[in-house]
C-alpha cells in the first residue's frame, strides 16, 4: 500500500466540503455582537488631504465609530512595510515612503484608504462612509511606467521616484562579449500589468476580547503567521502571543493575500477599539482598486551572437512599476526573482541587468502568480525567438545548441542549477505537439483564410523561495524556512501541522500522501492542519512554489523523527536491540524474525507507557512519553523546475481574433507526488499566461483612475477562451531535498505568455505587445497590409 | 419589508425581509445558506448561481421577493440523502476544482446545462459556462467533469 502512494492520482480529500457547499471561508464567518466596516478610499490618484471631517459620518443611523489615520496616529499603529531590502548600485539602501493603513496627509492611487467607517449593519457602515468629507487638493498624479522618472516626485525626497537603482552581472564582461559578437539582437518589451483576481475577494474579521486581551483576526491570507509577525512587530497592533490569526478556507491568493493589508490591520486595531467584532468584505470593485496588482515591465533587451547561434551575452535594462508604494515582495519580486532567471535555461557566459524600480500613482505592485519569473522569461524566450530568427535557424534547434547541458550548472548571475534534462522535454514536446506536421497545419488554416503561428517557450525557474542564508543575505526580512508537526494520536491516526498554507493547491491530499508514505498509515487516518497561528508552529506561508519542496520536506523530516523514537519503543516492545528493528510499511519488524509492533500499536504504548491490565508497554529509560516530532527545514538551495510550452495560433485576419489552437506542455518538476494535482496546477498556471497574453490588462487613464475595475472591463479568461492543453511530463529529481520535488504551482503562468506571443507574432509577423487583443491584432495587420502595398 | 415565502432546498421558509434584499443576501446572509458565493459585483463571476423552479439562475441579480412562492435549490441541496449528485462526484473524480470558491456556482451551472443538453460536446460545455469564471484550473478538468457526469447521468 505505502509505496504506491507517492505518484497516485489520489483523489482530494478537502473536496467534499467544497462540493456541498461547506466550505468556510472568511465571508461566511459571522460572530455575536459583530459589526461591518466600509473603507472611505481615496478617488484621486495623488492628492493632499487638508481635513476628515466625521461629524456628520459620526451621528449618521447605527455608525458606531468613524476612524481616521489621525486616530491611527494617536494609537501609535505603524505603517505597512516592505519586506525585503533591496541595494541600489551606489551602495545606497532602497527608499520607502510611508504606508500608514489609513492616510495621513496624503493619498497616492484611486483606492487608496483614507477612514473607515463601522456601523450595525453594512448598509449603515456605507451611508456613513458617503457622509465622511475629505478636503483634498489634488495634484498632478504620475501613472505611467515610463514617465516616474522624468517626473517631480510623488513622495518627500525619493528623486526622480526611485526606489532603487539594481545592478545584477558582469558589465565589463558583458560590454566584452558584445563588442565580439557576430550580430546582436534587440527588442523593447512591455510586461503589461495584471490584477490578480483570485475568485474569493479579500475579507477580514477583528475580533477582541477585552478580558482575555486576546485578539482574532479571521483574514484570506496566504500565510497567518507571517501577518501575525507584521501586525505585531511592524503595525504595533496588538502583541504576537496574545493574537491568533486563522486564515479558514482561503478561495485562491495567486500572490495577493501575501500581504498584511491595511483592512487587516485596520479592522483587528478597530475591534480593540470598540471592543466589538469588526468585518469587512471587499467588493470585487475594490480588490480591483486595492489589491496588490502584478507585474508592469519596460524593459530593453540585447543578446550577443556567434553566427553559429551560440549566445554568448544578454543585456537588459527594465523599469518596474512598483505603483505607489513598496509591499512584503514588491521590491524582491522585480529583482532577484527576476534578474537571475534572465538567462534561461540557457548556458550564457556573460550578462548584466539593471532594473529600477519606480514609484507612481498605482496600486502597489507585489508577487503575482510567478511573480518575476515570468516577467524574466518573457523577456529571454522573446529575445531567443528573435535571435533565432536572425540567425536563420529553427527554433528547437536554436534553443538546444545553447541549452545547459552539464548538471550541476553554476550560471554567471546567480543559480546554481542541480539537476535537469531539458533536451528531454523539448524533444517530447515537439513529439507530443507534432511539430514536424506544422506547416501542414499552417496550410490547412490559411486555406480557411487564417493566419497560423506557432511560439515555443523553454522556460527555467527557481523555485521554493528559500533557503534563508542565502534570502536573508541578499535582504529578505525573514528567513524562508519551514515548519512542521506530525502527532500521532493514542488511537492511531495522526494529525499533521503544516506551516504552509492550501488555497487551492490541495495541501490536505499531497502532505497526507508523503505522511502516509513514510509512516504507513492509511490517508484516511491522517489530517493536515494549517491556517490558525494558535494550532501549528510558526509557519512562513504558500508562495513561490515553495510549499512542497520546503514545508513538504519538513513534514518528511518530523515523520523520521518519529520513526526514530518508534524505533526505540517498539525494541523495547520486542525485546531487541533498535538497530536490529527496521521500519517499512508502517511495521516495526525484528530483523531474521517474525517479530513485529505496527506503528499504531507503538503510538498507542507512547502513550500508555506502563503496564496496566493487557496492556505492557513501559518505555525503554530515558525516553519520554508521548509521539510528536517537530521540524523546521530549511533547503540548501532553491529547486529548478523546467518545461517546453508550445503553442499554435490561429488569427482570424479580417477580426484580429487570436485563438488559441493548440497547446502543449511537457514540465520536470522532478519527483511528481500526485499528477492529477500537478496537472491542475499546470491547466490553471497556463490559463492564467493565455490571459496575460491575450486578454488582461490593467488600465490607468491619464488621470489615474483605473478603467478596468470589474469584469464588464476587465477581461478575465473564460471556458471558451481555450483549447483542450496537452500536458506531458520527465523528471529528474532534485537533489537539494529529499523528496527530490521541484515544485509546480506557477510554472504554466511563467511559460505561457511567451509561447502566445511568440505564436501570435509568428501568424503576423509583426511585433505587438501584451495583451494581443483582436483590436492590436487587427490594427497591426492593417498596417502591415499598407506597408506592403505602398512597398 | 414584505414577507417572503420559498421552497429552499425542500423546507419551506417564510421571512420578512426588505424589498431589495437579493436572494443571496437571503440565502447568506438571513438563511446562512453560505455555500452560494459571491465574487463580483455585476453578475459576471457566477459563483452565485442556483435553480430557481429548476433553472440556474445568478442569484445576485434577482430580488428574493420577486421570486415569492418559487422552489429554489443550492449547492446545499445537491446531494441526495448525503449521497453526493453525479456531477459533484465528478468533479471530485477529475480534479474540477481547487480552491474552490467558484465551485457551487460551476457546479449548479453545469447541472443545468445536462438538464438542457445530455450528451454537450466539450465545446457546448465551454460556451455554456461562459458565464462562470474560474481562475485556479483552467477550466479543463471542469469540462472534463461535466462530459463525466453526463456519461453517468
Amino acid at each position: 500500500m505505502a509505496s504506491s502512494l507517492i505518484g497516485s492520482r489520489v483523489e482530494r480529500k478537502e473536496d467534499k466540503k467544497f462540493l456541498t457547499g461547506k466550505g468556510r471561508y472568511t465571508s461566511d464567518i459571522n460572530l455575536a455582537n459583530q459589526t461591518y466596516a466600509y473603507f472611505v478610499r481615496s478617488p484621486h490618484a495623488r492628492a493632499t488631504i487638508s481635513k476628515v471631517d466625521i461629524s456628520k459620518a459620526s451621528n449618521a443611523p447605527g455608525v458606531v465609530k468613524i476612524l481616521t489615520g489621525d486616530d491611527l496616529a494617536k494609537d501609535k499603529i505603524g505603517g505597512l512595510i516592505a519586506g525585503w531590502k533591496i541595494v541600489s548600485q551606489d551602495g545606497t539602501d532602497m527608499k520607502c515612503p510611508p504606508h500608514p493603513p489609513l492616510a495621513n496627509n496624503t493619498v497616492n492611487f484611486v483606492g487608496d484608504h483614507v477612514a473607515v467607517a463601522i456601523a450595525e449593519t453594512l448598509d449603515q457602515a456605507k451611508d456613513a462612509a458617503e457622509k465622511v468629507r475629505v478636503d483634498y487638493k489634488v495634484l498632478k498624479a504620475v501613472v505611467k511606467t515610463g514617465d516616474a522618472l522624468n517626473s517631480k516626485a510623488i513622495h518627500d525626497g525619493i528623486d526622480k521616484n526611485l526606489c532603487f537603482d539594481f545592478l545584477l552581472g558582469d558589465k565589463g564582461k558583458t560590454d566584452e562579449a558584445f563588442s565580439k559578437a557576430d550580430k546582436v539582437v534587440k527588442l523593447d518589451l512591455v510586461n503589461n500589468r495584471l490584477i490578480p483576481n483570485a475568485m474569493e475577494p479579500r475579507a477580514a474579521i477583528g475580533d477582541y476580547n477585552s478580558s482575555s486581551e486576546e485578539l482574532t483576526l479571521y483574514t484570506a491570507s496566504q500565510n497567518p503567521h507571517l501577518s501575525r509577525l507584521i501586525l505585531s512587530a511592524f503595525n504595533a497592533v496588538h502583541p504576537e502571543h496574545k493574537f491568533r490569526i486563522v486564515a479558514p478556507d482561503v478561495g485562491g491568493g495567486f500572490g495577493s493575500k501575501i500581504n498584511a493589508y491595511a483592512e487587516d490591520a485596520v479592522v483587528a486595531w478597530a475591534s480593540k477599539k470598540i471592543e466589538r467584532p469588526v468585518k469587512w468584505v471587499a467588493e470585487r470593485s475594490e480588490s480591483f482598486l486595492s489589491d496588490n496588482h502584478g507585474r508592469d515591465h519596460l524593459t530593453h533587451v540585447e543578446v550577443a551572437l556567434k553566427n553559429d547561434g551560440k549566445i554568448t551575452a544578454i543585456r537588459v535594462d527594465t523599469i518596474a512599476n512598483l505603483g505607489a508604494y513598496a509591499l512584503v515582495l514588491g521590491t524582491v519580486t522585480p529583482t532577484y526573482l527576476y534578474a537571475p532567471l534572465l538567462l534561461g535555461p540557457y548556458d550564457i557566459p556573460a550578462a548584466c541587468c539593471n532594473v529600477k524600480g519606480v514609484y507612481t500613482n498605482t496600486a502597489p505592485t507585489d508577487a503575482y502568480r510567478g511573480a518575476g519569473r515570468p516577467e524574466a522569461t518573457f523577456v529571454v524566450e522573446r529575445i531567443v525567438t528573435e535571435a533565432a530568427k536572425e540567425i536563420g535557424m529553427d527554433q528547437a534547434e536554436f534553443r538546444k545548441k545553447n541549452f545547459i547541458n552539464k548538471f550541476p550548472h553554476q550560471q554567471c548571475l546567480v543559480h546554481n542549477i542541480d539537476s535537469g534534462d531539458y533536451h528531454a522535454h523539448l524533444d517530447k514536446a515537439l513529439e507530443l505537439s507534432d511539430y514536424k506536421n506544422f506547416e501542414n497545419r499552417r496550410s490547412q488554416s490559411s486555406a480557411k483564410g487564417k493566419l497560423r503561428g506557432i511560439g515555443f517557450s523553454t522556460y527555467l525557474e527557481a523555485c521554493g523561495v528559500a533557503p534563508s542564508a542565502v534570502v536573508m543575505s541578499i535582504g529578505a526580512g525573514v528567513g524562508l524556512w519551514e515548519s512542521a508537526e506530525v502527532r500521532f494520536n493514542a488511537t492511531g491516526n495522526i494529525s499533521v501541522f503544516t506551516g504552509t498554507h492550501s488555497h487551492g493547491q490541495s495541501h490536505d491530499t499531497t502532505f497526507a500522501q508523503i505522511v502516509g508514505d513514510r509512516l504507513g498509515v492509511p490517508i484516511e487516518n491522517i489530517d493536515i492542519v494549517h491556517g490558525d497561528t494558535d494550532k501549528g508552529p510558526f509557519g512562513m506561508g504558500t508562495y513561490g512554489s515553495r510549499s512542497l519542496t520546503v514545508g513538504g520536506v519538513a513534514i518528511v523530516k518530523a515523520c523520521d523523527k518519529i520513526i526514530e523514537k518508534g524505533r526505540k519503543v517498539a525494541a523495547k516492545m520486542l525485546e531487541a536491540k533498535p538497530e536490529d528493528v527496521d521500519f517499512k510499511d508502517g511495521e516495526f519488524v525484528v530483523k531474521n524474525s517474525n517479530k513485529k509492533k505496527t506503528i499504531g500499536e507503538v503510538a498507542f504504548a507512547c502513550y500508555l507507557p506502563g503496564t496496566f491490565g493487557d496492556i505492557k508497554s513501559p518505555l525503554p529509560e530515558g525516553v519520554e512519553p508521548g509521539l510528536m516530532e517537530t521540524s523546521f527545514f530549511d533547503p540548501s538551495n532553491f529547486s529548478f523546475p523546467a518545461g517546453s510550452h508550445i503553442c499554435e495560433v490561429e488569427v482570424d485576419q479580417d477580426t484580429g481574433e487570436t485563438k488559441v489552437a493548440k497547446y502543449t506542455v511537457v514540465d520536470d518538476f522532478g519527483t511528481v507526488i500526485n499528477p492529477l494535482i500537478v496537472e491542475g496546477q499546470v491547466h490553471g498556471g497556463v490559463a492564467q499566461g493565455i490571459g496575460q497574453a491575450l486578454y488582461e490588462n490593467a488600465h490607468y487613464d491619464e488621470s489615474g483612475q483605473l478603467i478596468t475595475a470589474s469584469y464588464m472591463d476587465y477581461t478575465m479568461p473564460r471556458a471558451d477562451n481555450f483549447p483542450e492543453i496537452k500536458l506531458g511530463f520527465t523528471s529528474t529529481p532534485a537533489t537539494s531535498n529529499p523528496l527530490g520535488a521541484k515544485g509546480c504551482g506557477e510554472a504554466g503562468t511563467i511559460a505561457a505568455p511567451a509561447a502566445v506571443m511568440n505564436a501570435v507574432i509568428d501568424a503576423i509577423d509583426t511585433d505587438i505587445s501584451m495583451p494581443a487583443t483582436s483590436e492590436k491584432v487587427c490594427n497591426a495587420l492593417q498596417k502591415n497590409k499598407k506597408n506592403k502595398e505602398a512597398a | 419589508m414584505q414577507k417572503v415565502s420559498l421552497e429552499i432546498n425542500g423546507k419551506k421558509v417564510s421571512r420578512e425581509i426588505e424589498d431589495h434584499t437579493l436572494l443571496s443576501t437571503l440565502l447568506r446572509d438571513i438563511l446562512s445558506l453560505t455555500g452560494t458565493h459571491i465574487g463580483c459585483d455585476t453578475s459576471q463571476c457566477g459563483a452565485c448561481v442556483v435553480h430557481v423552479d429548476g433553472k440556474s439562475v445568478k442569484s445576485c441579480t434577482l430580488f428574493a421577493a420577486d421570486i415569492h412562492g418559487s422552489k429554489v435549490t443550492t449547492i446545499e441541496g445537491l446531494a441526495n440523502n448525503g449521497k453526493m449528485h453525479p456531477m459533484q462526484e465528478a468533479f471530485k473524480k477529475l480534479h474540477g476544482l481547487q480552491c474552490g470558491f467558484c465551485t457551487p456556482g460551476m457546479v449548479m451551472s453545469a447541472v443545468d446545462l445536462l438538464k438542457n443538453n445530455k450528451k454537450p460536446s466539450d465545446q457546448e460545455i465551454r460556451d455554456w459556462l461562459e458565464g462562470n469564471i474560474c481562475r485556479c484550473t483552467g477550466y479543463q478538468n471542469i469540462v472534463a467533469a461535466v462530459k463525466e457526469a453526463a456519461s453517468k447521468m
